[in-house]
This record gives structure tokens, sequence and C-alpha cells, in this order.
């Protein structure tokens, strides 16, 4: 067993794992934090997706311990003092989701994808950047659509805030 | 996944010491072939050695006309360095039709050809580039490097700590990426540098990544498209699947060279 030390939605946890463990067990049994799913066991879902250091990954494909040290956000992370996130809001006015399995690592994808284009962000770029996650409901284009809202929403916030 | 006993390197020093004190111990960069590997219980290393942090395996230089690329810089950071668009823009172009934006974050260039994946993106640019393979003990030229399906040139131990390469004058790549798992089903990188036209083939060769000696002689003197037109390629030499026979396969082929050479005029 190893002693691991990390930074989830900014609160410092520590916990005992064995080597193997990946992040997403790690999250959602020790942490108790059940937003980040497992939906294969092929790394290909994207249901698991968390940002660590900033980055969108699949917290499925890595492990407890290959993380330890760095800052981990979960879908638990983004709504700030009871308000949902741009992007949970978009996902909500715009019907993103139907079972809402995919929802987390949808929400978490689409995030990563605004830090990085901002306001560049058309469907184009949009649909390839969902190609790491699966959605069995929704035909994606509700959630292509929530996305670009909750893109432009938070690209005029950024424009009134300067 | 099978039990095992993490490392973490902070230099390719320590890593070797760390991976020469283990049984049967394995390197882990990005982790995104291996982890998944493990855990279809397809690898069991007794111990990983985590080169993700190891400073002087990451970045990407542009001198003169030589590029150097640590083997830790992730797919994510190939595809948007400023510098590298400038100097070979088909490398960008390629790292960023890798996988998905999860696995480029973490995926990484030493990871992909030490790997040599048979539908990997990455070891075609190498070839065709003729990069040369820096390792913590030798230089390796991408000609001797690539060995086989999954086999390298490296030896037991041995990291690959960059890779470097002249600028070419002219590069493309273009993939026809499998449907589902978007590795490449044929993907060609063609380059065209001051010791000639190299054009390399990953995804369909039934030896894996191979050097395509017919359309190198065809665009030596007429550098387009249409130079490619006769120039044909053996089925038997072709990797046939569910996804795809040996004949599409070699169709495949022409096709994306045809495609290659037209991006790489465009720059
Ligand atoms: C869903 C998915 C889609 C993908 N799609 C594509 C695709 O379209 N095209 C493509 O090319 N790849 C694809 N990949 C593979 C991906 O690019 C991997 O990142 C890459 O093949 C391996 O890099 P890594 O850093 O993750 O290596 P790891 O998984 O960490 O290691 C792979 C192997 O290389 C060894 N190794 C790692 N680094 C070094 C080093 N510096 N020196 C010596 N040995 C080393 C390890 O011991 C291990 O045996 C995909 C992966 C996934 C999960
Ligand atoms: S659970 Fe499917 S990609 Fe991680
Ligand atoms: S909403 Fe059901 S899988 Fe996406």
């Amino acid at each position: 067993m190893t002693k691991v030390t990390m930074t989830v939605n900014g609160r410092q946890v520590s916990g005992e794992v064995e080597d193997r463990t990946l992040l997403v067990h790690f999250i959602r049994d020790k942490l108790g934090l059940t937003g980040t799913h497992v939906g294969c066991d092929t790394s290909q879902c994207g249901a698991c997706v968390v940002h660590m250091d900033g980055r969108s990954i699949k917290s499925c494909s890595t492990l407890a311990v290959q993380a330890a040290g760095s800052e981990i956000l979960t879908i638990e992370g983004l709504a700030k003092d009871g308000e949902l996130h741009p992007v949970q809001a978009a996902f909500k006015a715009n019907h993103g989701l139907q079972c809402g399995f995919c929802t987390p690592g949808m929400v978490m994808t689409a995030v990563d994808m605004i830090n990085r284009y901002g306001g560049r962000l058309d469907e184009k770029t949009v649909r390839e950047n969902l190609e790491g996650n699966i959605c069995r409901c929704t035909g994606y284009h509700n959630i292509v659509k929530a996305i670009l809202a909750a893109a432009a929403e938070m690209g005029a916030g950024r424009q009134a805030a300067e | 996944m099978y039990a095992t006993n993490y490392h973490r390197a902070s230099s390719v020093a320590d890593a070797v010491r760390l991976k020469g004190a283990s049984e049967d111990g394995k390197y882990v960069s990005g982790g995104m072939t291996l982890i998944p590997t493990m855990k279809q219980r397809l690898a069991a290393p007794s111990d990983l050695v985590d080169l993700r942090h190891v400073a002087e395996m990451k970045g990407i230089t542009v001198s003169g006309d030589t590029i150097r690329i640590g083997a830790g810089t992730t797919h994510a950071e190939v595809a948007t360095s400023a510098e590298l668009k400038a100097a070979c823009p088909a490398l960008c172009h390629l790292a960023s039709q890798i996988g998905d934006p999860h696995v480029r974050h973490m995926g990484t260039l030493g990871g992909s050809i030490a790997n040599n994946d048979p539908a990997a993106d990455y070891p075609s640019a190498m070839l065709a580039l003729a990069a040369t393979i820096v390792t913590d003990r030798r230089e390796i030229a991408a000609d001797d490097f690539f060995t086989g399906l999954f086999e390298t040139a490296l030896e037991d131990g041995e990291i690959i700590v960059a890779v470097s390469f002249a600028r070419p004058e002219r590069a493309g790549y273009s993939k026809f990426p499998n449907p589902a798992s978007r590795y490449a089903m044929t993907g060609v990188f063609v380059a065209k540098a001051a010791g000639g036209v190299r054009v390399a083939v990953t995804g369909a060769g039934s030896n894996g990544v191979f050097r395509h000696g017919g359309m190198e002689s065809a665009l030596a003197g007429n550098f387009s498209p249409d130079a490619l037109a006769g120039v044909t390629t053996d089925p038997s030499d072709m990797l046939s699947d569910i996804h795809g026979s040996a004949e599409y396969r070699a169709n495949l082929v022409n096709v994306m060279a045809r495609r290659a050479v037209a991006a790489a005029g465009a720059v």
C-alpha cells in the first residue's frame, strides 16, 4: 500500500491505495465522489474524464499513484455556491442529456475544450473534441448545442469582465 | 490488473537505476497504451517506473535546421507547438489526429515509438523524416529502429530520451482512421528533404511501418500527387483483418499518399 496525497476540487486529500488502483476508483471508492463514472473497459468512452493539472484525462487509464501531487478537478468541483457552472447550466437548458451516464465526462470535456479554445469554438471543433466521449442516448446534437451555448456565454462574460 | 510497484523517476539515470533494480519492470510515460494493456491483464510488470516527471525528456527545440523533441513530450504539446508549426507543420497535424483530447494530454511521442504499434501514427513520421532516436546510451537511425510488429531495436532497460531530425523542405501526413478506434487503417507520411524524398506507410503493412520505394522514386523527379498515378502496392505485403482486406489497404496506401503529397505541397 502507498499513501497518496493530491488536491481534489481544491481540498487536499490523502489515502492508502494499492499501486494498481486506478484514479477513478480512488475518486469514487475512497473519496465517495461518485459523479465520475466508469463506462467501459477499453479506455474509449470518456465517462471517467476529470482534469489533472488543468487538462482533461481519463481517470480509468491513470493510476492514483501517477496522480499523486497533482490537482484534480471532478464534476463535483464545478458548481460554486450552489450555482451550476455555465456548462452544466447549458446542458440543462439545451437538453444535452438523457440518461445522464455520459454527462459528467461530457461536461468535464466541454470545460476543457472551452479552456483551450475559448470563443474560437465552432461546431466542427466541438465534434472533433468529443472524439473520446461516447453517448448512447442523445445523438450528440444537443450536447454540441450546449457546449457552443456555454462557450458563447463564457466568452461574453469574459469580455464583460475585461 | 495484477499487482505492481510504482516508482517515480526524477531523471533518466534514476529511471535506468530503478528499472535495473526491478524484477520485471516497465517504464510508463503517458500510460495510454500500457495501463489499458495492464487492465486487460495482457501485461503484468512487477514494477512501473514513471518517466512523466523527468524534465530532461520534455520539450521541443528548433535550432537552425535541427528539430529536437523530447520523448516525454505529449501529443497535445506537439500538436500545438508554435515553433514546430513553423518548422514542420505536418508533424503537428499528425499529433492532432491521434486518439482523442484526453489521450493526447497524456500520451507521449517516446511511448508511441517504443511501443511501435503497427497502426500508430508517429512511426511513419520518424521513418519519413529520417529521424535519429536518441536513447540514454546511443543514437539509432529510424531505419534501424522499427524492426517489426511491436518490435524495436531498444535493448532491455534502454530509454528513448528524444528524437531529432532535419527540418524538411516539405512534408505531409494523411491518415484514414479506423472509424471506431481512430488508429490508422493506413497513414502515409511523405517528406522532401536535402537527402531526397522519403515515403513511410503505417497501419497497412503486415510487418509494420515501412518505406515505399516505388513511391519514393516516382516522387523524386516530380513531387506531385499525379506522379503516384501508376505506382502500385503489393497486396501480399498488406495486413488483412475485419477492418479491411489486403487489397483495400493496398489501394488506401495510394490514396493516402496522394493526399499527403497534396498537403505537403500546400505548405
Ligand atoms: C482510446 C485511445 C486511442 C488511441 N488512438 C491512437 C491513434 O489514433 N494513433 C496512435 O498512434 N496512437 C493511439 N493511441 C495510443 C497513444 O498514442 C499512446 O499514447 C501511445 O501509443 C503510447 O504513449 P504513452 O506515452 O502513453 O506510453 P505508455 O503507455 O506509457 O508506454 C507504452 C510502452 O512504451 C514503453 N515506453 C514508454 N516511454 C518510453 C521511453 N521514453 N523509452 C522507452 N520505452 C518507453 C513502455 O514501457 C511501454 O511498453 C490511442 C490510445 C488510446 C487509449
Ligand atoms: S471509463 Fe471508458 S474511457 Fe474511462
Ligand atoms: S445521456 Fe445517456 S449515455 Fe449520454
